[in-house]
């Protein structure tokens, strides 16, 4: 397919499941439920740019998503400003612990996982710390009555799924997703090939923070009420790997269906046969990563089709 | 000594490196000038791979410099060195999840689209059986292929030097012979070129050649020097 063809593909794709999710909130009833699509479609890209794109995986992907909910929590209520203010706030969180974390990248494979699952672990004691009561409300959690706005925060999250379809869709037609791809594959050909490797990985990595850390600022602020646990559950970090992995890395189109299907039946059979929901999604993730550990779309990459 | 002075491309001297506390490179050095093609022999064991990682960068030196014209490059990162002509290809040297042509675009992706385009279309007259196969998957090539979209990769972003580890490894005579074939053309257009191996087939390529013994150099000559030389003879050609 030619070059220009297969851009048009990727942003249409990228166009009609913005346009869909926003449709659908005027059709569908269950908000909070399509705000939960909207973020984890959201999350397994900002995972697919850092996964797909180089390699690491990362299961304390939570702690950018749970730095960003702080940061736009403590902000709106210490400083008292508009929604929009903490959402820089919640960027410039999840950056700032992004930043910290970069001389995990030096690790690999599952040290680099674990390693970041204790970071996201120590952020949360620290945001969970009793002691800290009187700036982060500790254990008990924080409320932000004063700017609930699930109407217009909703279309916020709509913006950045919308932002980060985009960069996907960028990074696999541009030359810097490719030097990145390249990485991934060998790092030290890589190099050999005059790709940058530690500005590739940091840059991605930054990327991949950042958008969790909005995701992170636009749930406090659809939600308005919750506590750490919540803000750093390891779910988060599980259901956007899972997501991710069923669907096939590297691609648009792979974490794109992962959410639709998966988290899909997830919520049908968690209204339907709660009792049958943690069998039938555990047989349907140790299916898959015994039949198309490559995930779905390589059904198709695996007969030589390109997939958007 | 030549009536005309070569400009130098690369030089490295003193160099002292080594994994950990072993210590392989003993103050070995050696220089490849324009447009010239030098062979690094060596036994296996001898300090060849090591002696080129610190080249192109990816082994600190302990001691010594490494020189790229004009610059001293020898605390430089890899990809600094490659970006400023030097070219490595070793016994890996591609990307088994990207296309040929991608391969080939993050090989020059430092250079200008418009130049890179050229180039490609340069590389791909050179290896006409990589370009029938443009967007197959490198992982899906065979060893030969690979080899030889290994050394089109390490070409595409038209460097002064190109650095090769064992070209011949793995590969069969036949493509042994295909190989120095292909060099012998990059010769001829002027490339510059340090080929470490121990296939002695490749010292038809060779302007100049350097042997490498325990970490040091050895020898330091032209082929008829070395096949002069009977200990070096004995050692590299067999018994004759």
């Amino acid at each position: 397919m030619h070059k220009r063809n297969r851009i048009i593909l990727d942003a249409g794709i990228a166009t009609a499941v913005v346009a869909l999710m926003g449709i659908m909130r005027g059709v569908y009833s269950n908000e909070l439920m399509l705000f939960n699509f909207i973020m984890f479609l959201t999350l397994s890209q900002g995972l697919n740019i850092i996964y797909g794109f180089t390699g690491y995986l990362p299961f304390g992907y939570v702690g950018f998503y749970g730095a960003g909910a702080y940061g736009f929590s403590l902000v709106v209520m210490h400083l008292h400003v508009p929604a929009m203010v903490g959402m820089v706030a919640a960027g410039a969180a999840a950056l700032v612990l992004g930043v910290i974390l970069l001389p995990l990248l030096r690790l690999s494979g599952a040290y680099f996982a674990i390693a970041s699952m204790a970071a996201a672990q120590a952020v949360y004691e620290i945001v969970a710390n009793p002691d800290l009561e009187s700036i982060t409300k500790g254990p008990y959690g924080v409320s932000l009555s004063d700017v609930f706005a699930p109407a217009t925060s909703y279309y916020v999250a709509l913006a950045i799924l919308a932002g980060t379809l985009l960069l996907v869709v960028w990074l696999r037609n541009s030359r810097f997703g490719m030097s990145l791809q390249a990485i991934r594959d060998d790092s030290v050909s890589a190099a050999m090939a005059g790709v940058s490797v530690v500005r590739g990985r940091t840059i991605a990595w930054l990327l991949s923070a950042l958008i969790a850390g909005l995701v992170g600022g636009v749930f406090a602020w659809h939600i308005s009420v919750f506590y750490p646990d919540t803000a750093f559950d390891l779910s988060v970090s599980i259901f956007s790997t899972v997501f991710l992995l069923f669907g096939g890395a590297t691609t648009l189109s792979g974490p794109l269906l992962g959410v639709f299907i998966l988290y899909g039946i997830y919520n049908i059979i968690g209204i339907a046969v709660p009792q049958y929901f943690q069998f039938t999604y555990g047989a349907l993730i140790v299916l898959l990563v015994l039949f198309l550990p490559n995930g779905l779309v390589s059904l198709l990459t695996n007969r030589g089709i390109r997939v958007p | 000594m030549d009536s005309v002075v070569q400009h130098q491309v690369m030089r490295a001297a003193g160099i002292e490196a080594g994994y950990g506390r072993v210590q392989v490179l003993w103050g070995a050095g050696l220089d490849v000038k324009a447009k010239e093609s030098v062979v690094l022999l060596g036994a296996n064991g001898a300090g060849k791979t090591t002696l080129l990682k610190v080249i192109v960068g990816l082994l600190p030196a302990w001691k010594g410099s490494v020189q790229l014209d004009p610059d001293d490059v020898t605390t430089w990162r890899t990809d600094k060195r490659v970006r400023r002509g030097m070219a490595y290809m070793s016994e890996i040297g591609v990307f088994p999840g990207l296309s040929i042509d991608e391969n080939l675009r993050v090989g020059g992706q430092f250079i200008e689209r418009s130049a890179l385009r050229i180039r490609m279309e340069e590389l791909y007259a050179y290896f006409p059986d990589l370009a029938h196969r443009r967007g197959a998957l490198a992982g899906s090539l065979s060893g030969g292929q690979r080899k030889m979209l290994g050394m089109a990769k390490a070409l595409a972003s038209s460097p002064r030097l190109l650095v090769m580890d064992e070209p011949s490894a793995g590969l069969s005579p036949l493509f042994v012979g295909q190989v120095i074939e292909v060099l012998g053309k990059f010769r001829e257009s002027g490339l510059a070129m340090l080929i470490a191996e121990q296939n002695i087939a490749f010292l038809d390529l060779a302007d100049r050649v350097f042997t490498l013994e325990g970490g040091r150099i050895r020898f330091e000559g032209s082929v008829a020097q070395l096949e002069a030389d009977d200990s070096l003879h004995k050692a590299y050609f067999g018994l004759a």
